[in-house]
Formats: structure tokens, C-alpha cells, sequence
């Protein structure tokens, strides 16, 4: 298949041997399962059981609400112990409405939504609405409700569905073990996603670095003329929407556009296996395969653990750290995030946990920038970091945005790259904040200004109104005394 | 718990950092300056040894008074500038100008403007173009190459002479191919008939001519430039721009009026260029930092050497060159910016295909 190049990107040392060879094992079920609310991009789900409440696997414990947002099921079945705030998987370390779930062992399936029979003749509706209950969000890290991303089909042109299997970030592992054994289960549920979507085509995307996959995944596909699976270059970050379109269509997202607007609609592989056992079985998504690694956890592996389990639960099962770790990541090692603790538990968009020692996260103070420019040959997206940086550091969010700061997927290889160790992302994601934060107060500003303007004109209305009363009353007393005086 | 909270990824880095960058660089410059040590002798090594110990004592210094960590002042980039700047004077001048020089990169031309990274204009060639204005005597006393250990090589007691006691032999000053074709030329002798006394171009790339350290030698300085090129410390369009810009200009003239205008590959064989092309004018902090930016850059060094060499009053003209264009690397920034993913060349959303329904 003819592929495109695409601008800078990087080699880091991947690091995926240390796991990519131990095959998915099954986290036997913890004492306790937490399900936060929010395990997704939009508005949190809204709690259907209340304490003491039994549940089955697969239950809606949690219903989605409004338009972007996902439901939350049991993940086997058990009781509600509580529902309460405990730290949530993001690097604030804030609490988060979760239903803590004390498993009884049964793993017991509730009744389920029938089977779609025969998906291909099935109205596209239909199985967007079925993987919305379902509760499917990307898989691949960003965690966006899938069921949106396959309405697509009725308000743009598609011709595409890309299948991400690129999986370029380092450590990570479980998308190739997914692809590996249960290649089949995937290309189904992309089939079905591109009958979902409409599309005549359908593309998976693999880096050259995982050849069984490559091999699993093409031979599932044979059978299926509209699937072509691509072996695409190993180069960070090749699995960054965008630039994976380009790589295999040679298409460009305009900027502030989606891919859909140039036809492609991209979903994660794992995604695809979710809409598989949604739509052929009506299993609603409970469980995630995640990548345990880095040098501090004794032994790295692939884990099929119940959304909601501890990731202190998945390193004791990896016979806990063989040292101290440096650093604990959720995700890959280049965009995942600071785990808070271990108590926080996997969530659907957890695709790795990371124990860093110092010697891989090999942080440096930072140094002055020597503008070698190294930042701004690597950058996939044609920035400018250096430039960035200088700005943000003097607290002008302006220029910075007009450097295209907004425009960054803070994929971090600048920060990777940079011979000062300056924490460049760090710095763009400081200045996307602020210029948010300043787009929303200038919004509401606006508002207010609306909203005055609005009530200055009304008391206007009112006082012109009064005052035109009172002249009318005044003509009538003139008139009436005018009247007098005549008469 | 062991992460600082909101501290944003990557929790990995590659290799590289600044003391190994600036390491590599220098690890570049040693086959010629070990050679260059050779052809000019004792007096050589001790200017060398003076100036780029005086600017590490300087940029300690410096630091102390600013208040920086010392651990600056061993990143390597103090002993670079030190070693271009003995690089770029006579071999055999006296051990303060090499001090001075110290003070003119380091404390003014660096740590004024802020120090490591800050800094406009390169160090380096600040402090020899104020000493070329300061002391053009001195600072142009070329000699001949008295390789050590030869017969007329200068012991290690002359060496202190020369060095410490200011005393210069007369007898062995020498001009460089560009002076001399210069001074020539303003007696009214055509290059045609000057190029005649001048050291082929076979003896000018092996180094067997008079000139500063880094000007000799032409060969060994290209293949630590491509040693550096390999370890992708610096890119090719630097000193492309800066060879291509001297060659065009020097093939263009002398085409048109041979008996004025040395030709092209005569002027990328003499003076600084290979120095000042792999080099200097590669200096990160003081260079574009884009690609393109640096193509145009070097392009500008090509040609402002070009001019100043052949209209100006030094033969020699790369470091006001580098100078000159220094001065103009902002807005070179400025304006060759990569296009942005998506975006136009003008910042603009790409245009839309009508895709939409
Ligand atoms: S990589 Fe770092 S040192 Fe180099 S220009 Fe970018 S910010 Fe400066
Ligand atoms: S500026 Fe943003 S997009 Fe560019 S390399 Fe850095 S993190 Fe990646």
C-alpha cells in the first residue's frame, strides 16, 4: 500500500520487549471494584443503584447523560458497597462520584440486550444506539464515546474507517497482544463499524515493529476484500490521529477541523473488539486489556483487568516493584498522564501502567535553551516550541497562540528531544489552559455585557414608557384644566 | 506520593543533553587543532591553552557574580567558545590577546546579554573582530607553518617568548592568501598575476599555508563538520548556505572580470571558510533555528563574506559576515517558520474539499 511521509516525529527507545511477548492473562477478580462516573470526554454518567443494591456483570449501573457521555456497567456481579468520592485517575488526584462494587464471585452476566443478528442489514442508528449502551469509549487513551464518532456517517462524506493499531507509544503493548489473539474479533467489529459508517473502506494501521500482529491481523482479514491492513514506519508519533490519516491517505486535516471533515473517521483497535462483543453478544464494555511495565515492576504483562480494578491490585499481581519507582504513569511513557496513587482504579482509557525508574524517565534539571532547533525539526505539527516557550515563559498567552500553541497534540517529543531538558509540553499545556480559562471569562464577559446591555434597554423601555405616561397624563390634566378654564 | 502532581509528560527523554552536545562539537575540532598544534608549534598550544582556560575562569566568574549554578560553567559551551576564538587568532600572538578575547566573548558579548543561550551575537567572533578593530597589528601577524619538532620550529623556551614575552620573530611573518592577494591587488596587481604566489589549492586544503589555527586545514575541519553532520548535531544547510553563497558569488565575479575577482573555489579554500561554515556560523544560539532559516542564514555568511572580503578593508570578512547576519537571525525566525500541520503557510486553515453533507 502507498503511504505518505509525515513531518519530524522521533525514535525513542520503545521498550516494548519486556512485555510484548506475555500473552493476555486474567486479573483474577480484587476484593473491590471502583467505577468512577467519568471514565470518558463529556459529562459524567448518572448512578442508577444505590448501596446495598445487587448487581449483575453487565448491568447499567450508571446511565449517560445528554449527547457526549457514556453509561458505566457492573463488571461482574456482586453488591454496591458505596457510592462515594475517591481520587480519580487523572493527575489533579481529585475526587470523583464511584460506585464501589464488592464482587461475589459468581461473575455472574445479567441479562443482556439480544444480539444485532445480522449487523450489516441492521439500520447504522441501530448500532450506534447499541454501542452507546454499551458504553464503548476510545480505547486508545483519549476515552471519546465511540457512539458519536459512528453517527459520523449522517452529517459528513466518508470513505474511510482507519483502524489505529499503531500503538507508538513506547512500553505499551496490549493493542499488539489484542491484534495477536484476537485479530478476528477485530476485524469483525470493524466491519461492522464501517457498515455503522457507511464507508466502502477499511484500513488498519499497524507499525512495522509489531510483524505478528501485522501477519494475525491480515490473515483475519483475507476473507474481506475491503480490508487492507498497512504496515506503516515506525516513527513517534505515527498513532496521533491526524498524522496517521495523513500517513496512509495522504489527506490533511485542516486545522479546527475533524478528520471526518476529509472523510476518514479513525477508532482504536481495542474500540473495534468492544463493538464486536457489544453487537454479537450485547456485552457492554467492563473490561480492558492494560500494559503493566517499566523497569521498577517486577514482571511486566499484559492484563485483562475489570474496569474498575485497583492499579495497586494489577502491580501486586505483577509481583509488585522490584524497586522504587520514579515515576508512576497511566499510559505510555510520551502523552499518558502522573498516576496519583495506587489506589486509583482502571478506567476504560487506561492502555498502560507504568513504574519508571529514574534511569528511564532520565529526568535532568532543565538548562537554558540553547536553540538548537532540534524541537522545531521534530515537531509534528510544524511548531515552533522554541518560540512557544519563550513566550508562555513571560506570560504572554497571546503570541503563544498565535504561534499555534492550540494547534500542539502535546504528543511530547520536543520535551523528548530537547538537549536542556526543558518541559516544553509542560509549558503548552500550562498556556492551553490559561487561554481556555481566558476564551471562557471573555465568553462570559460577553455574556454579561449581553445580558446588561439587555437590562439597560429595558429600564430605558420602562423609564421611556413612564415617561411618556406621564406626559400623556399631564396633556389629559391640561387639558381637563384647559377645559376647565374654558368652561 | 512520588510524582509531582500536574507535572505533564513525557516521563522519558532521549539521550542528548547539552554537555554532551557541546562535547561532541569539540570532539569535532580536535583532529584539526591537534594539527594545526603540530604545523604552528609551542606558541600555538600556549595561546590555546591561555584563551580557552581564561574564558572557563571567566564564565565561573561570571556566574558567581550572576548567581547561576557553577555547573554552567563545565556544559562545555565555555570551552568551545575558548577553543574558536584560539581557533580564529594568529598562532603565534601574544598570550593577552587571548585573554582579552576571553573577557570581549565570555563577560561582554555572553553573560551581558544573559549568558548561555541569551546572547545575539556568537561570543567567539565578537571578541576577534574587537580585537582585529583593537590591535590590527597584531592580530594579522601571520606565520608560516613551523611544524613541531621540524628544524625551524620554536623550542618550548621560545614558545614561552613568543607567547609570554611578546617577543615575535620578525623574520617569520608571513601573509595570508587572501591578504596577500588583497594587498596585491590594491598595488595595482591583477589577481591573474598575484594567484601565481599563492599556495595551490592542494596545499590550502591540506593546511600547508599561513593563516589563524582554524583556517588552515580545510580538510580536517570538513571532516569533523561531517562527524558533526552524522551525529546530527548540525545540519547540512548551514554550511551548505554558506559555501554555495561564497562560491556562487566568487564564480559569478570572476567570471565577469578575472583580473579583479578571485575565483569561487579560491575563496571557499582560503580564510575561515570551512571554520566559519561547519562551525561558527552553525552556532546554535546565535543561528535561525529552522531549517530553512538556516539555509537563508548561511546563505547571507556566504555572501556578506564575499562582499566584505573583495570591497572592504580586511581580507578576511566571515566573522563580520556571521556578525551581520547574526543581527538578522530574529527575523530570519520570523519569517521562515514551518507550515503548521493543517494550516496554510500564512497560519490559515487549509481549505476544505466541500466534504461535508
Ligand atoms: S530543543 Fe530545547 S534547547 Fe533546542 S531549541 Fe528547542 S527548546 Fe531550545
Ligand atoms: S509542540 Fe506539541 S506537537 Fe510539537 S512536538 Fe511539542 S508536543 Fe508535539
Amino acid at each position: 500500500m502507498k503511504l505518505f511521509p509525515i513531518r519530524g516525529g522521533i525514535h525513542p527507545d520503545y521498550r516494548k520487549e519486556q512485555s510484548s511477548e506475555r500473552a493476555i492473562v486474567a486479573l483474577p477478580l480484587p476484593a473491590l471494584l471502583y467505577i468512577p462516573l467519568q471514565q470518558h470526554i463529556g459529562a459524567p454518567a448518572e448512578v442508577l443503584v444505590s448501596e446495598g443494591q445487587a448487581v449483575k456483570k453487565g448491568q447499567m449501573i450508571a446511565r449517560s447523560t445528554g449527547a457526549i457521555s457514556a453509561p458505566q456497567h457492573a463488571p461482574t456481579s456482586g453488591t454496591v458497597k458505596a457510592v462515594t468520592e475517591i481520587p480519580a485517575p487523572h493527575p489533579s488526584g481529585l475526587a470523583q462520584t464511584t460506585i464501589v462494587i464488592e464482587p461475589d464471585g459468581r461473575d455472574e452476566w445479567a441479562e443482556l440486550p439480544a444480539a444485532i443478528a445480522d449487523p450489516f442489514s441492521a439500520d447504522p442508528q441501530t448500532i450506534a444506539e447499541r454501542v452507546a449502551q454499551s458504553g464503548i469509549v476510545g480505547m486508545g487513551g483519549a476515552a471519546f464515546p465511540s457512539a458519536v464518532k459512528l453517527n459520523l456517517g449522517s452529517r459528513f462524506k466518508l470513505d474511510t474507517l482507519l483502524l489505529n493499531g499503531a500503538e507508538c507509544e513506547p512500553y505499551l503493548t496490549c493493542d499488539d497482544r489484542v491484534m495477536r489473539e484476537h485479530a478476528g474479533e477485530i476485524v469483525d467489529g470493524a466491519r461492522i463499524m464501517a457498515h455503522a459508517l457507511g464507508v466502502p473502506r477499511v484500513v488498519i494501521a499497524i507499525e512495522d515493529n509489531k510483524p505478528q500482529a501485522i501477519a494475525a491481523m491480515t490473515e483475519a482479514a483475507r476473507a474481506f476484500a475491503e480490508i487492507v491492513v498497512a504496515g506503516v514506519p515506525v516513527q513517534y508519533p505515527m498513532g496521533s490521529e491526524r498524522h496517521l490519516v495523513q500517513a496512509i491517505t495522504g489527506r490533511e486535516t485542516p486545522a479546527k477541523k475533524l478528520t471526518a471533515d476529509i472523510g476518514v473517521v479513525v477508532h482504536n483497535v481495542a474500540t473495534a473488539r468492544a463493538v464486536h462483543h457489544a453487537v454479537r453478544f450485547g456485552r457492554p464494555l467492563v473490561a480492558r486489556v492494560v500494559t503493566v511495565s517499566g523497569g521498577a515492576v517486577r514482571e511486566a504483562n499484559n492484563i485483562e483487568a475489570p474496569i474498575g480494578a485497583r492499579v495497586a491490585d494489577l502491580i501486586a499481581f505483577c509481583g509488585g516493584f522490584a524497586s522504587e519507582p520514579a515515576s508512576l504513569v497511566n499510559g505510555g511513557p510520551m502523552m499518558g498522564q502522573p498516576l496519583p496513587g495506587l489506589d486509583v482504579p482502571v478506567i476504560k482509557g487506561m492502555s498502560g501502567i507504568l513504574a519508571l525508574t529514574a534511569g528511564e524517565t532520565n529526568t535532568q534539571p532543565a538548562s537554558p535553551c540553547i536553540r538548537c532547533g532540534t524541537c522545531v525539526s521534530i515537531c509534528p505539527c510544524g511548531l515552533v516550541p522554541v518560540e512557544m516557550a519563550a513566550f508562555i515563559r513571560k506570560d504572554n498567552f497571546e503570541a503563544a497562540a498565535r504561534l499555534g500553541v492550540m494547534d500542539c497534540v502535546s504528543c511530547g517529543s520536543c520535551s523528548w528531544v530537547c538537549p536542556s531538558h526543558i518541559p516544553l509540553v509542560h509549558y503548552f499545556n500550562y498556556a492551553k489552559g490559561m487561554i481556555n480559562a481566558q476564551e471562557r471569562d471573555r465568553r462570559k464577559n460577553e455574556q454579561t455585557k449581553v445580558l446588561a446591555e439587555a437590562h439597560t434597554l429595558r429600564v430605558e423601555k420602562a423609564a421611556e414608557a413612564r415617561r411618556a405616561m406621564m406626559a400623556a397624563k399631564k396633556a389629559q390634566a391640561a387639558a381637563k384644566t384647559e377645559e376647565k378654564a374654558n368652561a | 506520593m512520588i510524582n509531582a502532581i500536574n507535572k505533564s509528560g513525557p516521563f522519558t527523554h532521549g539521550a542528548s543533553n547539552v554537555q554532551k552536545t557541546m562535547y561532541t562539537v569539540l570532539l569535532a575540532l580536535l583532529p584539526a587543532t591537534a594539527f594545526n598544534a603540530y604545523l604552528f608549534g609551542w606558541p600555538a598550544l600556549l595561546l590555546f591553552v591561555v584563551t580557552v582556560g581564561a574564558c572557563v575562569v571567566i564564565e565561573a566568574g561570571c556566574l558567581i557574580l550572576a548567581d547561576q549554578p557553577m555547573k554552567a560553567a563545565f556544559d562545555g559551551s565555555a570551552v568551545l567558545t575558548g577553543w574558536l576564538l584560539a581557533m580564529s587568532l594568529p598562532p603565534w600572538a601574544p598570550w593577552w590577546i587571548g585573554a582579552l578575547g576571553a573577557v570581549f566573548a565570555i563577560a561582554l558579548a555572553k553573560h551581558t546579554f544573559g549568558g548561555l543561550g541569551q546572547n545575539m551575537f556568537n561570543p567567539a567572533m565578537v571578541a576577534r573582530v574587537a580585537l582585529l578593530v583593537s590591535f590590527p597589528v597584531v592580530m594579522t601577524a601571520w606565520v608560516l607553518p613551523h611544524p613541531l619538532f621540524s628544524a625551524s620550529a620554536p623550542g618550548l623556551g621560545d614558545a614561552l617568548a613568543i607567547t609570554f614575552g611578546g617577543q615575535m620573530p620578525d623574520s617569520v611573518s608571513a601573509a595570508s592568501a587572501l591578504g596577500y592577494v588583497k594587498t596585491e591587488l590594491s598595488r595595482g596587481i591583477p589577481v591573474t598575476q598575484s594567484m601565481a604566489h599563492v599556495p595551490d589549492l592542494m596545499d590550502m586544503a591540506l593546511g600547508f599555508r599561513a593563516g589563524s589555527m582554524g583556517e588552515t586545514s580545510a580538510i580536517l575541519i570538513l571532516a569533523g563538520g561531517l562527524f558533526l553532520m552524522a551525529r546530527r548535531i548540525i545540519s547540512w544547510h548551514t554550511p551548505l548556505g554558506v559555501m554555495g553563497g561564497l562560491f556562487l558569488m566568487g564564480t559569478l565575479f570572476h567570471a565577469i572580470d578575472p583580473a579583479r575577482y578571485t575565483d569561487g573555489m579560491f575563496h571557499v579554500m582560503s580564510g575561515a571558510t570551512f571554520l566559519g561554515a561547519f562551525f561558527i556560523a552553525t552556532d546554535y544560539v546565535t543561528s535561525p533555528v529552522s531549517k530553512k532559516g538556516q539555509l537563508v542564514f548561511g546563505a547571507g555568511v556566504g555572501v556578506l563574506t564575499w562582499v566584505i572580503r573583495t570591497y572592504a578593508g580586511y581580507p578576511e570578512g566571515m566573522a563580520f559576515a556571521i556578525l551581520l547576519m547574526n543581527s538578522l537571525t530574529p527575523i530570519i525566525d520570523q519569517y521562515t517558520r514551518p507550515r503548521a500541520f493543517g494550516r496554510t503557510l500564512k497560519g490559515e486553515p487549509l481549505p476544505l474539499a466541500g466534504r461535508d453533507k
